[in-house]
């Protein structure tokens, strides 16, 4: 692949993932009408980054994820995880794949078993697959524990009597159990306060660099996303829209969209002002995709050829890969700005 | 006073075994609820009946005196200290009738509730996990059942096989299911789909592990408040029976067999009929105080908020 200006040979391969859920319909009629709730993604994620995939609620961001970590089956398309196809692996394998492949949840809250104590919350992962029993078990939740900022006091406690951040806290030290290669975050801090989002994400990137752990970081705000991830996925509808390098999704974004996103961020400086795009019409019923360019409706820049053709998600040659037919061109609009008021 | 000396006990405890501080701790949850004091204690009280009932009773329970028929309670003019409650139709002791009573209401009702509710959690529990065929299948048997009348279905069932204790309780067992069955699936199927089933499957857990760790524990409390419920009004439904005749036969006494026979008589002596029927609703009371007062301390977060 053309991306070799990175380090890493990629561990995880999605491609053309769908996931098509069936909208039924009356009681004889048959199922044709369905949801596209991931159309068609492709991706690939490098070992020891993290690979940011961020988009307003509904875009498929959470689905993508669950079929990562395995626990969706995908309407099609492969997922190829440490050179082995997900897909084709029995029940027995595929238990031992989950060993590599694990996931935090969104909400704390619901992410950990109420009539489990925190100890055998942990100690499962290393119950289940019989790595460890009797006081090694004890001593290995508990340096999981201390990995995680909780200590022996906590062992005996019931998930109610923590905070949210204390419980997420707990959730990874669950994921981390296994010695997995890669960690699906699924919105992990955002159910959390801010002050705590940048424990926990710092907590992240201590055990990133410690374990050598590859993150796919879901998030459907990009301050959070920037602050964590090496490559950010932008996805719109089910769809990828546009995969750069932090640096240069934020500079030199390409695709209207995230154009869009990133000029919902608040900017710290009241008196700064920030040309915010507002996307005008709401969000496509799911169900009933527009032609073409599924961003049409709603793009500034919308020519007619957008409502036929569906751009392909193409590669700039730098790694920046962007589904448009007229990608922003930062610099140069910067540079024509004043002769041409249309960015194009 | 009571709670405080617990309390003592609790804290001088605390550093002792594990164990002995638990137990103390549920104890002192017990007589920090009201309802749950009173409960328990009614359930004592019945089940020492009970247990102890040839030595509380002056009378064979089945033993007919057409001498004495129809006599008042002892406080009444023309009661006698012989029979405290009084007799009924056939000159035999309420007192003891009662207290013998006692024993069959309660082995029904717990056995009943047992039977019933192994049947129907396993069923919801099934149809619940797995859905699709095997949950269609399994809820429509129940809407079936739901919609035969259930003492009609009773008294088809025991006409012919013939009443007795253990047919009453297979009976009782396979025509109350439903409730629970109804109850469990639907709290498999939310609990399904929380985030910490997810989290282990993620792990890699089996599904019996899935089931009986993480399902089965949450699914406990409401199980267990619809089977207080439900020893309360299986030991009613016996009652039912007994009153259409196809309860336990004589010499064997229930409850609902003495309202039965009461019936006629309520106009003239209304003692027949009342005390099984006071008996009949402090038993049910006591199941649902302490059934409540059970949901409450199997939910870890109101172990917290009490202790």
């Amino acid at each position: 692949m053309s991306e070799n200006h990175q380090d890493g040979v990629p561990i995880l391969k999605v491609s053309a993932l769908k996931k098509h859920f069936p909208i039924k319909k009356g009681f004889l009629k048959k199922k044709d009408q369905f949801f596209k709730a991931v159309d068609g993604v492709s991706f690939e994620v490098k070992a020891g980054e993290t690979f940011g995939v961020v988009g307003e609620s509904g875009c498929g961001k959470t689905t993508t994820g669950l079929m990562i970590a395995e626990l969706l089956e995908q309407t099609s398309g492969d997922i190829w995880f440490d050179g082995r196809d997900l897909s084709r692996l029995n029940e027995h394998e595929r238990r031992v794949v989950r060993k590599d492949l694990q996931i935090i949840f969104q909400d704390p809250f619901s992410s950990l078993n109420p009539r489990m104590k925190v100890f055998d919350i942990v100690a499962e992962p290393l119950i289940v697959h019989g790595m460890a029993s009797g006081k090694k078990l004890k001593e290995d939740v508990l340096n999981l524990l201390e990995e995680v900022g909780l200590g022996k006091q906590h062992l005996d406690r019931f998930p109610h009597e923590f905070s949210g951040g204390q419980r997420q806290r707990i959730g990874i030290a669950r994921a981390l159990a296994l010695k997995p290669k890669l960690i699906v975050c699924d919105e992990p801090v955002s159910a959390l306060d801010v002050s705590v989002q940048a424990q926990i994400l710092n907590l992240l990137k201590t055990l990133q660099k410690k374990y050598n752990l590859t993150y796919i970081f879901i998030a459907h705000g990009l301050p959070t996303v920037k602050h964590i991830s090496d490559r950010i996925a932008v996805m719109y509808m089910g769809e990828i829209v546009e995969i750069a390098t932090k640096d240069a999704l934020f500079d030199n974004m390409k695709h209207p969209y995230t154009e869009a996103l990133l000029s919902a961020i608040p900017v710290m400086n009241p008196h700064q002002k920030t040309d915010r795009i507002i996307l005008e019409g709401e969000l496509p019923n799911p169900a009933n995709q527009p032609s073409g360019c599924k961003f049409h409706t709603r793009c500034p820049y919308a020519q007619s050829v957008c409502k036929q053709n569906v751009p392909k998600l193409q590669n700039d040659g730098e790694g920046h890969y962007v589904a448009c037919h007229f990608p922003l061109n930062k610099n140069i609009s910067q540079a024509l700005n004043q002769e041409q008021p249309a960015r194009r | 006073m009571l709670a405080k000396t617990f309390e003592e006990k609790h804290v001088s405890t605390r550093s002792a075994s594990n164990k002995k501080s638990k137990l103390s701790k549920t104890i002192k949850l017990l007589f920090n609820s009201k309802t749950g004091t009173v409960g328990l204690f009614l359930i004592i009280l019945v089940t020492c009946l009970a247990v102890f009932a040839p030595w509380l009773t002056p009378f064979d329970p089945a033993q007919v005196n057409p001498l004495a028929r129809l006599q008042p309670p002892m406080w009444m003019e023309g009661g006698s200290a012989d029979h405290i409650l009084g007799t009924d139709n056939l000159g035999r002791d309420i007192w003891s009738r009662i207290v013998f009573g006692s024993r069959i209401s309660l082995i029904i009702g717990i056995g009943a509730v047992l039977f019933s509710g192994f049947i129907g959690a396993t069923l919801g529990l099934l149809a619940g996990f797995y859905g699709g065929w095997i949950n269609a299948i399994i809820m429509r048997i129940a809407d079936a059942f739901l919609a035969v009348p259930t003492i009609l279905l009773m008294l088809v069932f025991l006409a012919v096989v013939g009443p007795g204790l253990r047919t009453l309780i297979v009976v009782i067992g396979i025509t109350s299911w439903v409730p629970y069955a109804r109850v469990v699936r639907g709290e498999v199927l939310s609990i399904k789909e929380r985030e910490f089933v997810k989290a282990a499957q993620a792990i890699g857990a089996k599904k019996k592990r899935i089931i009986f760790k993480h399902i089965l524990p949450n699914v406990l409390s409401s199980f267990i408040i619809i089977s207080g419920m439900n020893v309360a009004t299986t030991i009613v439904l016996e009652a039912s029976l007994s009153f259409l005749g196809l309860g336990v036969k004589a010499p064997a006494v229930s409850w609902g067999g003495m309202l039965s026979d009461g019936r006629q008589y309520v106009a003239t002596s209304w003692w027949v009929a009342t005390f099984p029927g006071i008996a009949i609703t402090i038993t049910v009371l006591g199941v649902i105080f302490l059934g409540d007062w059970l949901r409450d301390i199997l939910d870890p977060r109101m172990k917290m908020k009490n202790g």
